[in-house]
């Protein structure tokens, strides 16, 4: 597993002149995600030192660090060849002269070490041209098969105190692959790092497998199989990959999903044709109606409180979005524009909500404020369904599908800007994201 | 008609054996159920399947009926093809279906999958009340997860926009 300790201890060490850990965030380097950043602020990693036994991980720590800054589009990095000096240990003080002349606007620099098995990872964050640093050194420790952890740990800091928004880079997504042709598609659910990184399956290939859903805590992925010829509501533990079946339904059961509390699951049943949302006590299987309505209702996300559940109805004659309170009763429409409106699903940080737009012969990724107002689509493509938000409500992966026989789909994010959108790298074609948690 | 069973007969004799595919209880039992769907006499003769066969009734009475886009309401054409069907269900009793409804790949995942449920389900209400014991037949929906054919204009959509009645073996479900 993963540790963290804060460095204080050792910046006193460090002779940087400071009693205790400085809080410089009086007129602090800070980027706004939201007012739609244009020109990435330049950030440098003075080559990290290898405190001993570092290895391939040395390189390795600083290039995902790296990646995973510039991956947001906030950033750029300055190369090393720019650089003009480095720290002549972690510890030493930083020259800011020296990345004042190359415009770092921000400084990371860090240690590397392997001990007893475990892969050390230290850094300091500094604003250059206040010239001093931005919150504490930190330490991260993790088993060598998990280095990645403690460098995505290490990044998340750089981001969360040069953005001021929570970190997501330590997280994982779950998704279905996909191989074969189009008319024969088979699907298997794997499991990844955010980044692609550690791919693993969790189901084989021999029966349809359908939109992975987390549990809020990560250790359980709600999903729909075609096991047993028709579409059901299944639970997997993501350890054991122990599997069930949640409750014997007539109908077809799918689209189901955790409540943030994970008391409660949602889930759309289908009876006679009609489907509807029900909601289902994770500990005892008892389960009710929450919608009952002849349209169909489906695709249910609960606001992060648990008080309200967004999602998809044709009840006007076309799908749009509603929202109704966790126990049902009479729902709102949010959406009113042309076309067609699905998969709607709450950000973690419950100012907006994702969806799925159908309009003038494309699909788009869309978000909106809860009561529907400051609409904005983020992407457009023939086939664009899906959003799934990383676990501070600032970038969505969702699946887009290319057109034709020999269409393909791939997993992409966008930030909430809409300026940031790129695939994401994993091998193959993929589809039906759902980003997890940040790690602990 | 009654000629072409005939003559079917005799043909069937000779190919009954290779029509019958090991594994066809699994997935879908048709590769092609617009085989037969026009002129189907021609077609009898040279297919030589017997009448009472999964085979005959789909490339005979024909397994697949077509919706319009977004729309599970059955077309003049479709409920040609499913009083056919029931014809044949209610003279075959040791036959059950599983009725698949299908959706093309304008929509969402999940509301398509609830979109060939409608679908499904409206095959499913004709056939019973065309006199088939609701016993006998089953829904499910594959949404746009099993196209038919897989171009991305409409002349691909309008045939995925479907439902299948694949036939089982043994008269319940």
């Amino acid at each position: 597993m993963l540790r963290k300790i804060l460095l204080t201890s050792v910046m006193a060490l460090a002779g940087l002149g400071m009693a205790a850990p400085v809080m410089a965030q009086d007129g602090p380097l800070r980027i706004e995600i939201t007012d739609g950043v244009i020109e990435p602020m330049p950030f440098a990693i003075a080559a990290f030192h290898d405190e001993g036994g570092a290895g391939q991980y040395l390189q390795q720590v600083q290039q995902l660090i790296a990646a995973d800054l510039t991956g947001t589009g906030l950033f750029r990095e300055i190369p090393a060849s720019a650089h003009i000096a480095r720290p002549a240990s972690f510890d030493a003080p930083v020259s800011y002269e020296d990345w004042k002349a190359i415009n770092a606007q921000a400084l990371i620099t860090g240690a590397v070490s392997v001990q007893g098995g475990k892969v050390v990872v230290k850094f300091r964050l500094f604003d250059v041209f206040s010239g001093q640093p931005l919150g504490d050194g930190m330490q991260f420790d993790a088993s060598t098969g998990n280095w990645r952890r403690a460098a995505h740990k290490a990044a998340d800091q750089v981001y969360a105190r040069l953005t001021g928004e929570s970190p997501y880079f330590d997280s994982r997504v779950t998704f279905v692959q996909e191989t074969g042709p189009k008319d024969a598609r088979m699907k298997r659910i794997g499991i990844m790092d955010y980044d692609g990184a550690n791919v693993k399956y969790l189901t084989d290939d021999s029966a349809l497998v359908l939109k992975p859903r987390f549990s809020p805590d990560g250790s359980r992925i709600l999903f729909t199989s075609y096991a047993s010829g028709f579409p059901k509501a299944m639970m997997m533990d993501v350890n054991s990959l122990g599997t069930r079946s949640l409750g014997e339904q007539p109908g077809m059961s799918f689209s189901p999903r955790f409540s943030p509390d994970g008391r409660w699951i949602v889930y759309s049943l289908e009876q006679n044709g009609n489907t509807d949302i029900y909601q289902m006590d994770a500990a005892s299987g008892a389960q009710r109606p929450l919608t009952n309505a002849p349209s169909i209702e489906t695709s249910p996300s609960y606001s992060p409180d648990g008080r309200q559940i967004v999602f998809e109805s044709d009840r006007s004659g076309s799908p749009q979005l509603y929202i109704m309170g966790a126990n049902g009763g009479e729902p709102k429409r949010i959406s009113f524009g042309d076309g067609r409106y699905g998969t709607p699903v709450w950000s973690p940080r419950g100012d907006m909500i994702a969806f799925t737009r159908q309009v003038g012969g494309k699909f788009h990724i869309g978000v909106m404020r809860t009561d529907g107002s400051e609409e904005k689509m983020l992407t457009e493509s023939f086939l664009d369904e899906g959003p799934s938000w990383a676990p501070n409500g600032r970038v969505v992966m969702f699946t887009r599908v290319t057109p034709g026989g020999d269409g393909q789909p791939r997993l992409h994010s966008v930030d909430i800007t809409g300026r940031n959108m790129r695939p994401v790298q994993f091998n193959g074609a993929a589809s039906d994201p759902d980003w997890g948690p940040l790690l602990p | 008609m009654k000629t072409i069973v005939k003559l079917a007969a005799i043909g069937a004799l000779l190919t009954i054996a290779a029509c019958s595919r090991p594994g066809s209880q699994g997935g879908p039992l048709v590769n092609d159920p617009y085989a037969g769907m026009n002129g189907a006499g021609a077609g009898a003769v040279g297919t030589g399947t017997l009448p009472g066969t999964a085979e005959y009734f789909k490339a005979n009475v024909g397994d697949t009926v077509l919706f319009q886009l977004d729309q599970s309401t059955l077309t003049p054409e479709a409920r040609t093809t499913l009083a056919n069907q029931a014809g044949w269900l209610n003279q075959n009793q040791g036959f059950s279906a599983v009725i698949e409804g299908h959706a093309d790949e304008q929509g969402t995942r999940e509301y398509n999958l609830a979109l060939g449920a409608r679908r499904a389900s409206s095959v499913q209400e004709y056939l019973i009340s065309q006199g088939v014991q609701a016993g006998r037949l089953r829904t499910v929906s594959y949404g746009k997860e099993r196209p038919l054919e897989i171009c991305s204009t409409e002349d691909c959509f309008m045939k995925n926009r479907r439902a299948v009645t694949a036939l089982r073996s043994g008269a319940g479900m």
